[in-house]
């Protein structure tokens, strides 16, 4: 089983970035929930949302408390949310960042695993809105190999509709040749 | 074949209305029922389903005007949650009354105050006494199909019964997940059609809801309580014709890990599946801990359920709902009841939480069955039941 937590703030589409990669998950054949601690939304407050993936039906509903990746889609929530609380082990920090693996990795838990990408920048050239809910994900698969690139051109066409999905891949494309690892 | 989709349980829901071929939908809405209907009103406007899309100003108004439809034969569906449940309240036992085939779902949301969108039990527990055949659900696909068997027993002329189907708020309607949709050709003569023998018909005129003096009021209400309690033969039925057909088999008390269990837990909705997951951790420590999961919660399975628990010495039960003034929750009271008269029965003890959306996790379950042994062992707690997670405020 594996355990995903994102960090946004409303409107940054952490609730899409779990609804597809979860889709994505299910069309490899395999099992995954996804969703969102949900509460009134309000635009930029912080937001968790969740995907939970495994080769077996799940036995467990629970919110994700110690999960093996955590995507990050706003630096500010740095400085305000311990956002590796429960991050496992030699686990995954993606991070949407200008800043360079170097500026980041001394500040963090030395055991983890690191990857950054300027999703923002990504996204405000492809789509010309600071949404970065799939130019996370390419950061994040790059990373992670949690899927393959190709399961994830369904769920981006059901979500987005043809010409918003054919956008949406390109920012997908660029953050993953655009990620940097240590 | 059935296609492994990828979607949102609330999508899934909507899909089995549609396949339901329902004529009348009414609704208000209400969070977290909202993307049921939302989705059904662009199936009826984009002509996918021929349907009455109602728009109505309240809750009570969605109610009545399912009572309406119904009356007149029509085939109908609404949902809500919580308050919006709260304010059909009255109308809920003349739906049932006058044996109509209304499906409701209920995604479960804690009753205000204070407000709370989030899930709890609350909602549903305030209405246990209507009338109604409500069931239970654990994951997408069980709601997904609880939808059809719902319009199969409702539609049978042998039930003629409202009937809600729960669906835990946000924890499972808001979820994706891989649900196996069928085919409408696949689904056949499974949900037969719509023919309904009393109605309301100028031209074959009968009265529907007169004044029930006290000469017959007691006996109009033994037939609806005959309907409910002879409804459970046809929801038996209806399970296994589904199972038979197409290899998901449902049981009115599910049980998980039950051999030679000495403790049992006992749940009901979308937390059961994390309480599988805490049962199979105590297994693996040689702990005898079963599961049992009550999905027919009216007409209330008696006998499977005492079959169910007649090996075991504990039962703890989880209650999603607080009974205020109460000695236990409702499900608790519910369980203690239905053993009482027997000779030898295990020891009840009922553990509340889940209140207005907290989470319920695996901790939660390891910690109520330790509780339950210690209770067995050094006797009860001063409280007929214990709050699970309660904060010192």
């Amino acid at each position: 089983m594996i355990e995903i937590r994102f960090h946004g703030r409303g409107g940054q589409g952490a609730v899409t970035s779990c609804e597809i990669l979860s889709m994505a998950i299910i069309e490899e054949g395999r099992y995954a929930q996804g969703f969102a601690s949900f509460g009134p939304e309000r635009r930029g407050a912080p937001v968790l949302a969740f995907v939970r993936a495994g080769d077996k039906a799940l036995k467990l509903r629970e919110q994700v408390y110690e999960p093996d990746i955590v995507a990050v889609l706003d630096p500010t929530l740095l400085r305000i949310v311990d956002v590796t609380s429960g991050l496992k082990e030699n686990g995954w920090l993606i991070l949407n960042t200008k800043k360079t693996l170097a500026e980041h990795k001394p500040k963090l838990r030395s055991d983890l695993n690191l990857a950054v990408v300027d999703a923002t920048t990504i996204s405000m050239d492809i789509l010309h809105a600071p949404i970065v809910s799939v130019s996370i994900l390419g950061g994040l698969v790059r990373a992670t190999g949690i899927v393959e690139l190709n399961s994830l051109e369904k769920p981006l066409l059901k979500r987005f509709g043809a010409l918003l999905a054919r956008r949406n891949k390109e920012a997908l494309m660029q953050a993953y040749w655009n990620t940097a690892m240590a | 074949m059935p296609t492994r989709t990828p979607m949102e349980v609330s999508i899934a829901v909507a899909k089995a209305v549609q396949q339901a071929d329902v004529d009348v939908i009414a609704a208000y809405p209400i969070t977290p029922q909202t993307h049921i209907v939302e989705h059904l009103s662009e199936l009826v406007a984009n002509g996918e389903l021929q349907a009455h899309f109602m728009n109505v100003e309240s809750e009570h108004s969605a109610i009545s005007a399912m009572v309406g439809a119904a009356a007149a034969g029509a085939s109908t569906f609404t949902a809500t949650s919580s308050q919006g449940l709260a304010l059909m309240h009255e109308i809920l036992f003349i739906a049932a009354s006058l044996r109509l085939p209304i499906v409701m779902v209920v995604a479960n949301r804690a009753l205000s105050g204070p407000i709370s969108i989030w899930n709890d039990h609350s909602d549903i527990m305030a209405e246990r006494d209507i009338g109604w055949i409500q069931v239970f659900c654990e994951t997408g696909q069980e709601a997904y199909d609880a939808i059809l068997h719902a319009f199969r027993v409702v539609r049978d002329p042998n039930v003629v019964l409202p009937m809600v189907v729960n669906i835990d708020g946000f924890n499972l309607t808001h979820v994706i997940e891989p649900i196996y949709l069928f085919e409408q050709e696949e689904l056949g003569d499974y949900l037969p059609e719509h023919r309904q023998s009393l109605k309301l018909d100028i031209d074959h005129p009968i009265t529907m809801g007169p004044v029930g003096i006290p000469e017959v009021y007691t006996e109009a209400k033994k037939q609806v309580e005959d309907a409910l309690i002879n409804s459970k033969q046809v929801i038996l039925a209806a399970w296994q014709e589904f199972g038979r057909r197409f290899g998901r088999a449902y049981a009115p008390i599910e049980t998980y890990r039950v051999e030679d269990a000495q403790i049992l837990l006992m749940t009901m909705g979308v937390i059961s599946r994390t309480a599988m997951g805490a049962v199979d951790r105590l297994r693996d420590a040689g702990k005898p801990v079963g599961l049992i999961r009550c999905r027919l919660w009216r007409p209330f399975p008696l006998p499977e359920f005492r079959e169910a628990v007649r090996q075991a010495s504990i039962i703890a039960v989880i209650d999603r709902h607080i009974s205020l003034g109460a000695h236990s929750g409702p499900v608790g009271q519910e369980v203690r009841s239905a053993l009482y008269t027997l000779p030898n029965r295990p020891q009840v003890f009922d553990f509340v939480l889940g209140l207005g959306g907290r989470d319920v996790t695996v901790h939660d379950f390891l910690e109520i069955v330790e509780l339950a042994e210690q209770y067995a062992t050094q006797g009860p707690p001063e409280s007929e039941y214990t709050l699970i997670g309660l904060r010192e405020v």
